[in-house]
This record gives C-alpha cells, structure tokens and sequence, in this order.
C-alpha cells in the first residue's frame, strides 16, 4: 500500500524513486527533504525535515526576563531585530508594562526596515538565482540589454555601456573559476526560462541590491546603537532622542533623522524602479510555471503587525492583517488568541521530542521540549553516520508541528497578502490586483512558489511606504514636544507579581512569530518559540496532515531528478530561515550539493 | 600552540602599503554554540582590554553572514577571529593570511542562510571591493554540540595568545592599541548585550534543569 489521503486533501504516493536533498553529516541546523517521483518525475510524496530549536528554555530559565530578547536574536542569523522585539513584548505583556508613542513608531520602523532589507536581500541573493541563470548572462548582447532594461524602468543605469561593463566583470569573476556565491547551482538546467538579457539585467541589480542593503541597515543603527545586533529594551526603545544634539554618537537628532528619512527615499526608489519592474518582468516568463502552492490556497495565519496606536494589539491597530483562513474559505477570517490553549498547539508525533501523550498538542505555554531521538523501522542507512532515507512514518524532524486548531498553516508574505486580501483591506487588494492584471494570470496563480516570491516583493514596496508614513508621524510627535522613548515605572524586578506570563508576537519577514514567556520571582520560569520556519517546515501530526513545505512540492514535474532546481524553487520561496541543504561543506572548504536519487 | 604562518599569501607585513586605512576586527560565531562562540568571545575580550586607535572597529559579526559584507568591503584591512574545524588539538592556533584565507572555512555555515565567509569574501569580491590585506585567527574548536555551553578549557586557554596575535596584527598594520590600565568590567564593556557579556552568560548554566531557585524580587 503505497498510497494514502491526507486529512488536509493531498494524495501521497510513497512508491516510485526516492530523491534525498541532504546536507549529508548533519541534521541538525539543516533543511533535509526527502520526495518520491513516479515514472513521470512527479513528485508524489514529500517528507520535510529540520531543525533550528533546541529548546530555548534550556538557555533562558533562570536568566533576567529583561535580557531575554538578547539571547532570542542570537539563535538565527537572520531574524535578529525581530525576534528581539516579540521577546520584549512577550515580557511586557507578562508584566504590564506600557510603551510610549514614539517606542511604538521607532519599533514600526524597526520592523519595516528590516522588511525592507530582508526581503530585498532575500529576493536576489538567496531566490533569484532559483529563476535567473548567471553563466547565460554572459551571453547577452548588452545594447538588448540596456532596451529591456529601459522599457520596464526608469532606473538610470541602464545604458549599454554599464551592461557591459558589468559582463565584463562577471566573465572575469566566472573565468577566474572563484563562483563565490554563484556557485553550486545547475546553470543552463532546462528549467530556467530567461532570454540572456533578462538573465544579465537581473544579475547587473543583484550586484546593485548587494551595495544598496547596507544603506538600509544604517536605520537600525541609528535607532538601535549599532549593527550587527542593535539594541531594544523592555518598556520602550534604547535610544534617547534630542532634536537639538549635534553629532553622531549619544541622543538621536535631527541630523540622524534627516539621514533615516533619505534613506527612506532611497529605499522607494530602488524598490519601484528596479525590485518590483524585475519581479514582475521576471515573473512573465514563468507565468505557467505555477506549482509550489500547497496549504497556500488552504490553510494560512498570520498574527498581524505594527501596531498603529501604541500597546493595542487587537487586529484593528495592527497594519499588517492577522487571522486565520481554513480550507481555503476565503469568506470567513477567523480570529487569532495566542492565548487561547485551543488554538495554537504543537504536536511531536512525528518530531524527536517526546511527550507523555503525543497524540495530543501542547499549548506554548505548557510548552515541553524534551529530545528524543528514535528513528521508524523503515529507516535506510546507518543512523549513526549516514542516514540514506528517513522513516516518515515514525518520527523523522527536529521541528515541532505546530498546527492552529489542528489545522496544518503557512505562514508569510503570501498568508498575509491573501489573508488581508480577503480582509478587503485596498492596501493588499490593489496591488495584488495590479500584478495579477499586468501579468494577465488569474487570482489563483498566487497559490504558488511564484505567487509567493510575488506577495514578498509587493509586501516589501508596501513596508517601504509604510517607513515614510511611520517616520513622518515619529517627527509629528517629536515636533509637538513629546520626546518620550521609554517607560521605566516597571523596570525594578521588585515592582513586578512573584508570577505572570504573557505572549509576544510579531510577523517576521517569513512569517508569523510567536514567544510565550513565564517568569517567577524575577526570572524566567520557561519560555517557547514558534517561529515561521515550524510552521512552514512543519512534519506531519499525529492526524497525518503534512505541512506546507510537504503540501507545496506536491505534484511538481522535475525535469531531471538529479538536479531538483523546482524543489529549490519552491522551498526558497518560502524564505527558510534554516539552511536550505543544497549548500554543503566539503573537506577542502568548498560548498557543494548532494543529491541522491534512489 | 601556534600553527602560525601555515599558509601565507599577501603577508600582513609589507612596507610599502599606504597609510594604514579602516580596519575591521571582526568576530563570528554563534555564542551559544560553546566553543563556536570563540570569535566573539576574543573580540570582547580584547575590547575589555585594550583601546584601539581611530580607524579600528571591533565588531561582533555572530552569524549575519551576507550582511557582513559592506562591513568587510568597506575595510582596508580585515582581522577575522573564527572557530574551525580542521581535525587539530581542541585550542591550536592557526592564523592564516592573504588569499589562503577565503580557502580556509569555519566550522560551521556562518549563517543559518548557509553563507559561509568565504562567500562574504566572495561577494565583497563582486562588488570590487575586498580588504587589501587578510587575517584570520582561527582555533580549532573542541565542543560544537553544547548548545547553551560556553568555551571549553582548551579554547580558553588560547585565548590570551589569540590577542597577543590581534595586536601583533594591528601593530604591523600600523595601527598599534593602547592596553587600558585594567580590564573593563564584563558586563559593563558594552561591546554584547546585556546578559551575553561573558560573566553574565556563564552564571546561569543551562542545565541541570533544576526548578528556578528563589532569585532576588
């Protein structure tokens, strides 16, 4: 009996050749998958396997509730800012602890140029290279290139020359055999579809969005301190702020915000005249290329974020959507508790922790994170070297599954574009809208990895305009003499209840984020994360339902098993925030990938 | 124990380069990986004892991988404090120069992105600016797995000659520190979070995981 039915409607075939994208030594740390393809190369079966969480509370119990978000920002390299700021507001939820205007609006900014500098960075440096053929573009004739360039954008470079000379320096860079970061991916693969000038536009801005990223960043050092790892505080933000200072060290001033407010232009301007003309020229030549969509027509939350009005959560304040669709009801948004013990839970039957009943879920709250790791009698290889294919059957990730009333759920850009476009909300309609009738492909062309890699770059002009709008209110505030940055009234361990507990959430740039925190006499007593990459890498739960990395490799075509560009494709446009596999270290240093196919 | 030299290119030394430029001193490191946080324990720690002069950062990279790279391709001079894994005795000392560098990796993708720092080089490479002179000091870890652990024994007994080697470094750079007349106090030496500083850190152990103790408040 190969074949089965999910409870969440997806058929899987478990016969067929097996294809493993394993980092090979390590599990831990990394992204396995395992997937079945039938005589087609189909994919039939996925099988989804990870881990980045150790269990946090084994560092942070017994440690300073108020130091908690420094630690949270040094478990994963690239959502730092964010999960500082979900820590400080779980504490402050736990505590009662208010934070003033001016803390709100700074943490907006925060947070949206973290978007902003994610998702630019995530589109070229980490995804681009899934859809844009580097070794092609070195065949493009650059006048062609300079038209092409022209005809989407403004953007002034663009002439032939500039495209030339930007050939030039990536034939030297190929010919030099030092790949660098282009290595180790399967140029001239069949799959990629981009004439050679798209490929050489594309790589020209690349290059460009490398150099501009760093502009962005210069916001959370100026309102964090410094860069890497700014500061953030419980009960408002760390940096005092004086209008009439001089200079670049101590308060905030007017010169530093007159330097956010630039940089926030500069932002605008490269994300509509080159991130969203490239994303939508990009996109017109996979139009048809529609897999990779998985729970996204289904199941997708979102916590919502950025509150509009300081300390009001609700979902009426938060100007990115929160809520839940089911079963791909998108006439009903169902409301989001991450209070409520019914509604998220994580499940371990399938993950290498144990539980005293695992079939049931565990609040985050009654949050256990106790490691066992067994594999299921189907398990090929050697366990304690080489695992050649995992068990899925028995238990089979290091991550969790959490599941929202049971439901397996994606979480991301597109969860939140679809959740707020059913919403009705214009600011995620129209755009979405817009893009789908200038690429003439219906509503339902965004349940897929495309769609995905879409919502994200519409999701990042919107973050954008949202940093100019956040920062034209923090000067309104300023300007009418409220300096406030921080409320210390509840700062003294002794001021606080010898027990309270709260939750924090944020959206992080791949997805919804939660901490759920218990203190006791000052310390911390426990404390869990969910992050978007348990959602979306989930395993599956004691009812069988796969999660949505599993869902969205489902029924894709591989044009050569041996090299699985689709399943790249479709798991980077998920933004995992744990490494994707294909990028392995060999003895001598150099990356290279391992694929397997049985 | 020092394995230094074991593969120079460009040498740190020549006479003939310009002024000294922007040097960055740069740990990475995932400090609650045990002895994976080395990097960014030898740049505290050389922060808590030394001042260097204008034209020197001290950074605690941690594992941000590709947003390093306007940090790296903005210095003249890059001095990388990492741990690696290259099968030695936990706690030697290597220090690598010039171009063997971006051949030589840590023990561990710096980023959960997997961008090891040799594709940080790599794209400070493509944007046509990399550091014009190259050091790493690497030790050869001894506990990767501890996940909440601190420095095993081996690593921080090389600690000391580790910033011996960074100041030797920076003094042949041109750029010579000036030791503060005691150490900066852990948790007041604000290169680190509060609570990450290395005294903070070590004084909650991770485990056994004993019901919390009646703390103060």
């Amino acid at each position: 009996m190969t074949t089965m039915q999910t409870p969440n409607g997806f058929a899987l075939d478990t016969g067929g050749r097996r294809v493993v994208v394993d980092p090979v030594t390590r599990i831990e740390g990394h992204l396995r998958l395992e997937v079945n393809v039938d005589d087609d190369n189909v994919i039939r079966n996925a099988v989804s396997t990870g881990t980045m969480w150790r269990g946090l509370e084994l560092i942070l119990r017994g440690r300073d509730p108020r130091d908690a978000w420094a630690f949270t920002q040094r478990i994963c390299g690239v959502c730092t800012g964010t999960h500082a700021l979900t820590s400080v507001r779980a504490v402050e939820d736990a505590l009662g602890i208010a934070i003033p205007a001016n803390a709100n609006i700074i943490r907006n900014i925060m947070q949206l140029a973290q978007y902003v500098q994610d998702h630019l960075v995530h589109f070229y440096h980490l995804h681009a290279l899934d859809w844009v053929d580097v070794v092609s573009a070195l065949k493009a004739d650059p006048k062609a290139t300079s038209a092409l360039a022209q005809s989407i954008s403004p953007w002034p470079l663009s002439s032939p020359g500039y495209f030339r000379d930007l050939q030039g320096r990536l034939r030297r860079f190929v010919e030099s055999g030092q790949l660098g970061p282009f290595r180790n991916a399967y140029w001239g693969h069949v799959a990629y579809r981009l004439p050679p000038e798209a490929n050489l536009m594309a790589v020209a801005h690349y290059l460009e969005a490398l150099d501009f990223q760093k502009e962005i960043v210069k916001i959370h050092t100026i309102f964090g301190g410094k860069n890497p790892h700014p500061n953030w505080l419980v009960g408002g933000v760390p940096c005092p702020i004086n209008l009439d200072g001089t200079g670049a060290v101590g308060a905030v001033n007017m010169e530093r915000l007159n330097m956010v407010a630039s940089i926030i232009d500069q932002s605008i301007t490269f994300i509509d005249q080159v991130y969203i003309p490239d994303l939508l020229a990009i996109a017109g030549f996979y139009k048809d290329w529609l897999y990779g969509g998985g729970l996204a027509s289904r199941s997708l939350l979102a916590y919502g974020d950025m509150p509009a009005r300081a300390n009001d959560y609700s979902a009426d304040s938060l100007m990115l959507p929160r809520g839940a669709i089911i079963d791909g009801d998108l006439s009903t948004v169902h409301e989001v508790d991450l209070k409520d013990p019914d509604q998220i839970q994580e499940f371990v039957a399938h993950s290498w922790y144990a539980y005293d009943d695992e079939s049931q879920g565990l609040h985050p709250f009654d949050g256990v994170t106790e490691p066992h790791f067994a594999l299921g009698p189907n398990t090929k290889g050697d366990p304690s070297t080489r695992i050649r294919e995992l068990d899925e059957a028995a238990k089979y990730s290091w991550l969790k599954a959490p599941r929202w009333r049971g439901h397996a759920m994606e979480v991301g850009p597109l969860a939140r574009f679809v959740i707020g476009y059913a919403q009705g909300k214009p600011a995620f309609k129209e755009p979405v809208e817009a893009a789908l009738r200038h690429l003439d492909v219906p509503v339902t062309a965004l349940f897929s990895a495309l769609g995905r890699t879409a919502a994200r770059g519409l999701e990042c002009q919107w973050a954008a305009h949202r940093l100019k709008e956040s920062y034209d209110a923090l000067i309104a505030n300023l300007k009418a003499g409220d300096l406030s940055t921080a409320n210390t009234d509840l700062w003294d361990p002794t001021s606080w209840p010898k027990t309270a507990r709260g939750a924090g959430f944020t959206e992080a740039p791949r997805g919804a984020l939660g901490h759920w925190v218990e203190i006791e006499r000052g310390r911390i007593r426990n404390y869990q994360c969910v992050v978007p990459t348990t959602w979306n890498g989930s395993p599956r739960d004691p009812a069988g339902n796969i999660g949505a990395y599993e869902a969205a490799l489902l029924d894709t075509p591989l044009a050569d098993p041996e090299k699985p560009l689709e399943v790249l494709r479709t798991i980077h446009s998920f933004d995992p925030c744990l490494a994707c596999s294909t990028h392995v270290m060999s003895e001598d240093g150099q990356e290279k990938a391992t694929v397997v196919v049985r | 124990m020092t394995r230094g030299g074991m593969a120079t290119g460009r040498s740190g030394v020549d006479a003939d380069m310009d002024a000294p430029g922007r040097s960055l001193v740069l740990g990475i490191g995932n400090i609650l990986w045990a002895d994976e946080g080395f990097g960014v324990r030898a740049v505290e720690e050389l922060h808590r004892r030394v001042v260097v002069p204008s034209g020197v950062t001290l950074m605690d990279g941690g594992t941000q991988g590709l947003y390093l790279v306007h940090h790296v391709s903005e210095a003249d001079n890059l001095l990388v404090f990492d741990a690696i894994d290259y099968g030695l005795a936990p706690g030697t000392l290597t220090v690598v120069r010039g171009e063997e560098v971006p051949r030589f990796r840590g023990c561990r993708a710096l980023s959960l992105h997997q961008t090891g720092f040799q594709d940080v080089l790599s794209a400070a490479d493509l944007l046509g600016r990399v550091p014009r002179r190259l050091t790493l000091i690497g030790v050869q870890a001894g506990d990767l797995d501890t996940w909440g652990g601190s420095l095993t024994a081996a690593v921080r007994g090389c600690l000391d000659e580790a910033l011996i080697l960074a100041r030797q470094e920076l003094a042949a750079w041109g750029q010579p520190v000036t030791e503060r007349e005691r150490p900066l106090p852990a948790a007041a030496a604000g290169l680190l979070a509060p609570g990450l500083d290395v005294v903070s850190y070590e004084a909650v152990r991770p485990e056994p995981l004993a019901p919390v103790a009646a703390a103060e408040g």
